[in-house]
């Protein structure tokens, strides 16, 4: 247990966002200096001494650069509160979005607007067009949740090891059935498909800004309200009960957030995995398990991790840019088997992080 | 009072919990005892509200216990269970204070800390603070439980009837912290508080409840108020042991010895 206070970490990744959010916005195919993005500032808010700044590089900037890495940052928080939260839900450190069917139902729901979406909308196409996505993302993603859920719960009450098979079969369902719209799909459609289960933010604009941030915003201050009743869960649903917590009561509305900040984000940047199962680790394993501070300070982490990644994504192979579910993966997966086995030898003497 | 009217607990065809009707007198300490499988569990969920029974109610002071809130009913009773499995590290500190979850809303108050405080110097459970809950042996997280569980219940003012549930409290603990815990709970009954326990030491039993209820295939078969009631009959039919009963005499408890 760390002796360094719950505000000392509040304070210091905030510190750091900013940081990264400032260092993210200079690199990308066109890298701007800091000077051009004071002077773009300065311009924008109309007390400039400048009188022409480079006028492509700052719709650039602004249009494009901006929009993106704030984007990055509220999918960062999303995904990883998102862990954090399902986490405590399911009282088991290796549950995220992408295990309990939340993404593979997202992503299910994506791959309908990619292939079928013109065909429905007909003629309000330019109408309805940018709800769509998000609508039946969140529609797949929610069905999916819930069917884990109802299925776990034959018998009543929640299992979690039987919440973690259905989580499979309702995966491998929701995959089969974007494996069908991909095979069903012409060129185009067949390839966003793709780029999409891949995760890219090449699709920020402030529409997008807008969508995620505020659905993110709103869920994480409602979360807030249940870290408490979360952090009783921890001594298994009786007793939460006898502690006042109606568990049945907590887990619908916890998922049902929870569905939503990950469908909104999910709709945009599509499937980026392991974020959400790394960073809550990582915060358990610096400080503490307590929800609130888990879920406050996932979002930061989340944020500033997901940024990271992104200006990776743009460097790597730039002009061109890698998509960004690859690079969490990559380095995700082999940080999640270390923390693993590290902790697997130390198991049998206690809880999972003993 | 807590009392139960007509209860009974069935899992498909199987019955755990024949139909029986109990009362349990308020600022007592009341044992159950039986062998393993009696149903002593089940009946101590059921009367603490942590499972519906199949059939029939209970009544806290009167009032049905449906008819309380969540939290009304968390600041009226507490329970001990016998097994904690935490997947997270959770300070032990942390773990104590969840006792008090029920009366703060984000930030426990000075009462708050200073009633967990009190809980924990209760429990002689000082030395154990600010350490990971996980790397705690098994009588010490007993000593944690414990402090938490009284936290819940501690009233410093108000005279409110209490209720608590042990479910074998001192299953991991060194002998004397068997009879440390057993005498903080028989303490608890002068501030009102009834308590209600499972036990599986006969002797334990005999010098600390007022009333010993002994289950068999889930049934209550027999209810001891007085010590001097109990013979080897009845221990013979209840736990299938033969033993021999010396009783002291001036006041002393008599004691079973097989």
């Amino acid at each position: 247990m760390s002796r360094f206070s719950f505000r000392f970490y509040y304070i210091s990744l905030a510190i750091l966002l900013i940081i990264s959010l400032i260092i993210s916005t200079r690199v990308g195919a066109v890298n701007i200096s800091y000077e051009q993005i004071f002077t773009f500032f300065s311009h924008k808010l109309g007390f400039s001494y400048d009188p022409d700044p480079n006028s492509i590089q700052q719709a650039l900037f602004f249009q494009i650069r901006l929009p993106r890495v704030i984007l990055c940052a509220f999918v960062g928080a999303a995904l990883s509160v998102s862990g954090a939260l399902m986490q405590a839900l399911f009282r088991n450190p290796i549950v995220e979005p992408g295990l309990v069917g939340t993404s593979s139902g997202a992503a299910l729901g994506a791959a309908f607007v990619f292939v079928m979406g013109k065909t429905i909308a007909g003629p309000f196409a330019d109408a309805i067009g940018p709800f769509m996505l998000p609508f039946f993302a969140f529609v797949g993603g929610f069905a999916a949740t819930i069917l884990v859920y109802r299925l776990s719960s034959v018998f009543g009450k929640t299992n979690v090891n039987t919440m973690l098979l259905a989580g499979i079969a309702v995966n491998a369902l929701a995959s089969g059935g974007t494996g069908f719209f991909s095979y069903i799909a012409r060129d185009p459609q067949a390839r966003s498909i793709t780029f999409w289960n891949l995760g890219t933010l090449s699709g920020a604009d402030w529409h997008a800004v807008e969508l995620v941030g505020i659905s993110t915003t709103a869920g994480i201050l409602i979360c807030l309200r249940y870290s408490k009743s979360l952090n009783a869960l921890l001594l298994g649903e009786t007793e939460a009960g006898y502690l006042g917590v109606n568990s049945e009561k907590l887990k619908m509305k916890v998922i049902l957030i929870n569905t939503f900040i990950v469908a909104m984000a999910t709709s945009i940047v599509g499937v980026i995995g392991f974020i959400g199962l790394i960073v809550p680790h990582l915060l358990r394993m610096m400080k503490s398990s307590d929800n609130r501070f888990l879920i406050i300070a996932s979002a930061l982490l989340g944020a500033i991790l997901l940024n990271l990644a992104d200006m990776v994504s743009r460097i790597l192979v730039a002009p061109s840019e890698f998509p960004i579910g690859i690079i969490t993966a990559f380095v995700g997966a082999p940080v999640f088997l270390f923390i693993l086995i590290r902790n697997s030898r130390r198991q049998q003497q206690g809880g999972f992080y003993a | 009072m807590l009392r139960a009217e007509n209860i009974f607990f069935k899992v498909g065809n199987k019955v755990l919990l024949h139909e029986t009707s109990v009362a349990f007198e308020k600022n007592r300490f009341h044992v159950i005892m039986g062998p393993n499988g009696a149903g002593k569990s089940t009946i101590l969920k059921i009367l603490a509200g942590g499972e519906k029974p199949s059939g029939g109610s209970v009544f806290f002071l009167g009032k049905e216990i449906s008819q309380f809130s969540q939290t009304e009913l968390a600041r009226l009773r507490a329970v001990l269970s016998q097994h904690y499995n935490i997947t997270f590290p959770i300070s032990t500190n942390d773990m104590v204070m969840m006792g008090r979850y029920p009366y703060f809303k984000t930030v426990p108050s000075k009462t708050d800390k200073e009633i967990c405080r009190m809980a924990i110097a209760v429990m002689e459970a000082e030395n154990l603070l600010d350490r990971d809950y996980n790397t705690l042996s098994g009588g010490e997280t007993q000593k944690i439980q414990m402090s938490r569980i009284l936290a819940q219940i501690w009233e410093t003012e108000k005279n409110d009837n209490k209720f608590l549930f042990l479910d074998e409290p001192v299953s991991h603990l060194d002998l004397k912290y068997q009879h440390q815990l057993l005498q903080v709970a028989k303490d608890m009954c002068k501030k009102n508080i009834t308590v209600i326990a499972i036990l599986h030491d006969i002797n334990l039993s005999m010098s600390y409840a007022d009333r010993i209820l002994l289950m068999k295939r889930g049934e209550i078969k027999y209810e001891i108020k007085n010590q001097h009631e109990i013979t080897t009959d009845i221990i013979k039919d209840v736990f299938d042991m033969d033993s021999k009963i010396f009783d002291p005499g001036n006041g002393h408890k008599p004691v079973v010895v097989f």
